[in-house]
């Protein structure tokens, strides 16, 4: 019995590892580049949800990007917002959407070493993270796509 | 006094109203600490006072000043204070016979009026025996085991925590006064590195927030300087009294950072530092947050 659900369990990974082979899946983490702080082409090359990223830029176990910074337009329905950063008011007007993702995926290479924003698209180099998130990016690329999208909207 | 961020509330107000018509502004602004006074029976315990030389910030504030005004007015009177009730517990304990040696706190240390006077304020404190400084905590289970033949209580139990409160509120209103020097210069270089090195999957420090952002909210959090003169401490969000250490955990955690050791020397070294960062502040134990 045993041996039969290997065997599946193999073939059905088998399976699995034909499908991921097929489609050209989102670039990982450690795969990404930042030029010139840009990062041109979309992650998972296709464009982000602005709607889904509205939800995930509020969510504190997502982005939380109220947590550091204000944005008016959320500012009906959220009550508490950051003061940290800077506002993201007009962000768009600011930057560019490649600016936009290299800043989200890692601030801390796209804007200036220092600055306490983490990176959201980095998986590795942590000093002492917690075991639940370790080898883990805090956002994963159609995330960070939906995010940029929303944020495009805020001109 | 500080000039950073201190204005009133009716000129907050009219600030935000000013943007909100502008179509700016979202939320009120923190503004810094506030400018209320903490007295308790009559006297006042220092909540700020120009920082030491040498310190990174101008001004210290307790963190009693970060607090809404709801959550001050429990530390203003006793009867209000709900880390209160732990004191109480941490004075029948003083005169209660445990272990095999037969004896109680009192009987060596008397009236902890007179033998904790400013214990607290002190704390960390280098032990020769020892050959490194100790908490509170490890002071009364070393205490505990050596003299009284008793077992030692956990870090966060409610002996512990009604212990260290009670030797705590004999030394409030005096001025946290730690040793730097001697001994102690090595803990306090290891609790700086601590305190200065970004950690978690957030990547962030101690500093990132407590003393380059205090006086800001985050989210709904507004920050203080991180000051330790309240501990242990009821914080609204435990609901109930809770050690400076189950602070640091709770802090690392919320970065995603794998925290050190309740009562390690990590944490040892970080109260140390955090403690001679707010040299001269009044000892507030019982101390109420949020």
């Amino acid at each position: 019995m045993k041996r039969v659900l290997c065997a599946a369990t193999a073939g059905l990974l088998a399976v699995a590892a034909i499908t991921v082979g097929a489609s050209a899946g989102p670039i990982a983490p450690g795969e990404v580049k930042i030029d010139d702080g840009k990062i041109t082409a979309s992650l998972t090359g296709q464009p982000g949800s602005a709607v889904k990223g509205r939800e995930w830029f509020a969510n504190r176990k997502l982005g939380n990007c109220l947590a550091c910074h204000s944005n008016s337009d959320m500012a009906k329905e959220e009550q508490f917002h950051g003061e940290v950063a800077p506002s993201l008011d007009g962000v768009a007007d600011r930057w560019d959407e490649a600016q936009l993702r290299a800043i989200v995926v890692n601030a801390k290479q796209a804007l200036n070493p220092d600055t306490l924003m983490p990176a959201f698209y980095r998986d590795s180099g942590y000093t002492r993270p917690l075991k639940d998130f370790e080898g883990k990016a805090i956002l994963n690329a159609e995330q960070v796509e939906d995010i940029v999208a929303y944020l495009k909207t805020l001109k | 006094m500080a000039t950073r961020q201190k204005t009133s509330l009716p000129v907050r107000l009219a600030a935000v109203a000013g943007l909100a018509a502008a179509g700016l502004a979202t939320v009120a602004l923190a503004g810094g600490p506030n400018d209320n006074k903490l007295v308790i029976d009559g006297k006042e315990y220092v909540t700020e006072l120009p920082a030491p030389e040498g310190s990174p910030l101008k001004t210290l504030y307790s963190g009693w000043r970060f607090r809404n005004e709801s959550t001050q007015a429990m530390q203003l009177d006793d009867f209000d204070n709900p880390g209160y009730p732990n004191v109480d517990t941490g004075e029948q304990l003083w005169s209660k016979v445990d272990g095999e040696a037969g004896k109680s706190c009192a009987s060596c240390h008397n009236d902890a009026s007179e033998s904790m006077k400013g214990v607290r304020a002190q704390m960390p404190k280098w032990n020769e025996k020892a050959g490194k400084p100790m908490t509170l905590e490890q002071t009364i289970n070393a205490c505990r085991e050596n003299n009284l033949k008793a077992k030692p209580w956990d870090w966060e139990s409610g002996q512990m925590l009604g212990m260290t409160a009670f030797i705590g509120s004999k030394s409030r209103g005096m001025p946290v006064k730690v040793q730097t020097d001697g001994p102690m210069k090595e803990w306090l270089e290891k609790g700086k590195e601590i305190y200065y090195t970004r950690v978690g999957q957030l990547d962030m420090s101690c500093a990132g927030c407590h003393e380059a952002n205090y006086g800001k909210m985050i989210r709904a959090d507004h920050l203080s300087q991180g000051h330790v003169n309240g501990f242990p401490l009821y914080r609204s969000k435990w609901q109930k009294l809770g050690s400076m250490h189950r602070r640091f955990k709770g802090c690392m955690q919320n970065i995603r950072a794998k925290p050190y050791e309740v009562g390690g020397d990590e944490f040892v070294a970080l109260e140390l530092y955090t403690a001679s960062r707010g040299q001269g502040l009044s000892v507030e134990t019982p101390a109420v947050r949020n």
